[in-house]
């Protein structure tokens, strides 16, 4: 049977609002902390997602490779934003955005 | 079967990346201790990858299946990025040890970032960008926040980190788009793609202009610049000082590279937001420093000033303009480092560090060297002939001139004009002030950083032309 298939566009379209969703997550966010580190993340899986689907669009590997890459990369990036978190959590007791704001100007 | 990708050009990385773990290893098992050694050993470390990286400069190949790129270019960068680091280990020795944070990871997080930006320097590829990049953010990450008891460094550290990701994650978006549209994420393959077709698609300007954005978050440029103020003013003093010069030098060439290589084709596109970037960087940095008191803040704005000096090389986009940013980034590596080293020596007879402008004051009749160093490295970082600093600013001021930017360069001159205020107020604070209480003396690693910055710097003028030669070399490897 033939595998319905879905356009390109389609999957750019989602990728570029998930990436949206990402951005203004870190921009609009006003509590917590950790909301951020969730909005990193979806950033990187919009983009691991665009990634895919252009590697299946143009039928190369690299596009796939490079997926596999960044999602190493924002484990790692995830357990060293947590770890600053955990520092930060010690020092001041709160994961508020609005507390962090010992330097400003 | 593949086969064994040629090693030799990638020797000093290899190098650095095994010696770094050997290192880790040596902290773990000796544990706080070891610190010093591990220090001297880091430095020890990043002399040899400079040394194998100058003996290698003649080598131009490309290797790892096309991923890396070692050519004259990427040497000087090297160079730069591996003697800044050196220096500021040797800075920061001092700081270490009083503060009571000296941990050996601090030397090895700090060779592997200038692996990491060796390797961004070196990139052939989106991929090996990448991962250049994040190994180098990853660790300046850490650094920042590495004296973790103190609110101020996980603050900064927590900010760096959630700016840093989201460039990364703004550049990795632009990268995918790219390679999207050309089918390829190899420098020449893109390039290759970009010159056969003849009207650009909306999604390869859309993944430049996101590329573009990266890039400028990570070298600080406005309007990307909101963390470095922040984030330097937090960060442990050495750990500014660093930020402030290899990733900065690392970040510049990575821009340029990418800019001219893939993207060369294409200049058209790019060079006018290149020189915006420029100008409004100039103009921010010129401004918004003459009203801060705290001076690891004024330097932040005085760094992003220079960015934008630097910017202005590559706007011009010419052997010229690359060549003026390569010898800018070396005199500014040489003063900039100097000025840190005097704020590093900035400890009261009490042992607390200060860091306000006003706590200067009178430094020339209790410290009179160091005030004199300082008054050096400041009339140079203004661009007062014939210090280095105006030697930078002649360069690229003239190849802005010569690709016929000429708005560019008088903003660049009316800037110089404005940044001389703040810079000559310290001077004037240091020089004619009420004395303030005295300064401990500075220590022999600090001193000995601070006096062979001053010489460069001030006797620069007597021998630019190898090291202009140099650059120039480095630049025409960028136009085949």
């Amino acid at each position: 049977m033939e595998p319905l298939a879905i356009p390109l566009g389609h999957f750019l379209s989602v990728a570029a609002v998930l990436f949206t969703l990402g951005v203004l997550g870190i921009f609009l966010n006003r509590k917590n902390v950790i909301v951020i580190l969730m909005s990193v993340e979806l950033m990187l899986l919009a983009v691991n997602l665009n990634l895919v689907a252009f590697s299946a669009h143009l039928g190369d590997m690299v596009g796939q490779v490079f997926a596999m890459f960044v999602l190493t990369v924002a484990a790692a990036e995830a357990a060293i934003g947590l770890a600053i978190l955990v520092a930060h959590f010690r020092n001041r007791g709160t994961v508020a955005v609005e507390d962090i704001s010992l330097m400003k100007g | 079967m593949v086969e064994f990708p040629d090693i030799n050009p990638a020797i000093a990385e290899l190098w650095l990346a095994l010696a770094a773990m050997a290192l880790l290893l040596v902290g773990v098992l000796r544990g706080d201790s070891a610190t010093r050694s591990v220090l001297w050993l880091g430095v020890l470390t990043l002399a040899v990858a400079a040394w194998l990286v100058w003996s290698n400069t003649d080598v131009s190949a490309v290797t790892f299946s096309g991923m890396y790129v070692a050519d004259h270019f990427g040497a000087f960068a090297k160079v730069l990025i591996l003697v800044g680091s050196a220096l500021t280990m040797i800075l920061s020795m001092d700081f270490l040890e009083k503060e009571r944070v000296g941990r050996p990871e601090f030397p090895v997080l700090v060779i592997f970032a200038s692996l990491g930006m060796m390797v961004m320097v070196a990139a052939n590829d989106l991929l090996s960008l990448y991962v250049g990049l994040e190994l180098q953010s990853l660790s300046l990450y850490v650094l920042a926040t590495f004296q973790r008891d103190s609110e101020k460094s996980t603050e900064s550290g927590l900010k760096y980190f959630v700016l840093g990701a989201l460039a990364s994650g703004i550049l990795l978006y632009g990268a995918t788009l790219v390679y999207g549209f050309t089918g390829t994420t190899s420098f020449t393959g893109i390039a290759g793609a970009l010159a056969s077709s003849e009207e650009q698609s909306v999604g390869i300007l859309f993944g430049l202009a996101f590329v573009t954005a990266g890039l400028a978050f990570k070298v600080a440029a406005v309007p990307f610049h909101m963390w470095t103020p922040d984030v330097y003013e937090g960060a442990p003093t050495p750990v500014t000082a660093f930020f402030s010069l290899a990733p900065k030098v690392a970040a510049l060439a990575l821009f340029m590279r990418v800019m001219l290589g893939p993207f060369g084709g294409i200049s058209d596109d790019w060079v006018g937001i290149i020189g915006l970037l420029s100008a409004t960087s100039m103009v921010l940095g010129a401004f918004a420093a003459i009203g801060q008191r705290n001076i690891k803040r004024l330097m932040a704005y005085s760094s992003i000033g220079h960015v934008g000096y630097a910017l202005m090389g590559l706007a011009a986009s010419s052997p010229g303009g690359v060549r003026g940013t390569l010898v800018y980034l070396a005199i500014y590596v040489a003063m900039n480092l100097g000025a840190w080293g005097v704020i590093l020596s900035m400890r009261r007879l009490d042992g607390g560090m200060v860091e306000n402008v006003e706590d200067l004051a009178g430094m020339a009749r209790s410290r009179p060297l160091l005030a004199a160093a300082m008054a050096i490295f400041l009339f140079s970082l203004a661009g007062v002939p014939p210090l280095a600093g105006f030697f930078g600013k002649f360069y690229v001021f003239f190849a802005a001139i010569d690709a016929e930017l000429y708005l560019l360069a008088v903003i660049g001159v009316l800037a110089t004009v404005v940044g001389s205020y703040y810079y000559l107020r310290i001077v004037q604070v240091m020089y004619f002030d009420e004395p303030a209480p005295s300064f401990v003396a500075p220590a022999g690693t600090t001193g000995a950083v601070v006096a062979v910055a001053a010489v460069f710097t001030l006797f620069f003028f007597l021998f630019p032309a190898p090291f202009v030669a140099e650059a120039n070399l480095a630049a025409l490897a960028l136009f085949p």
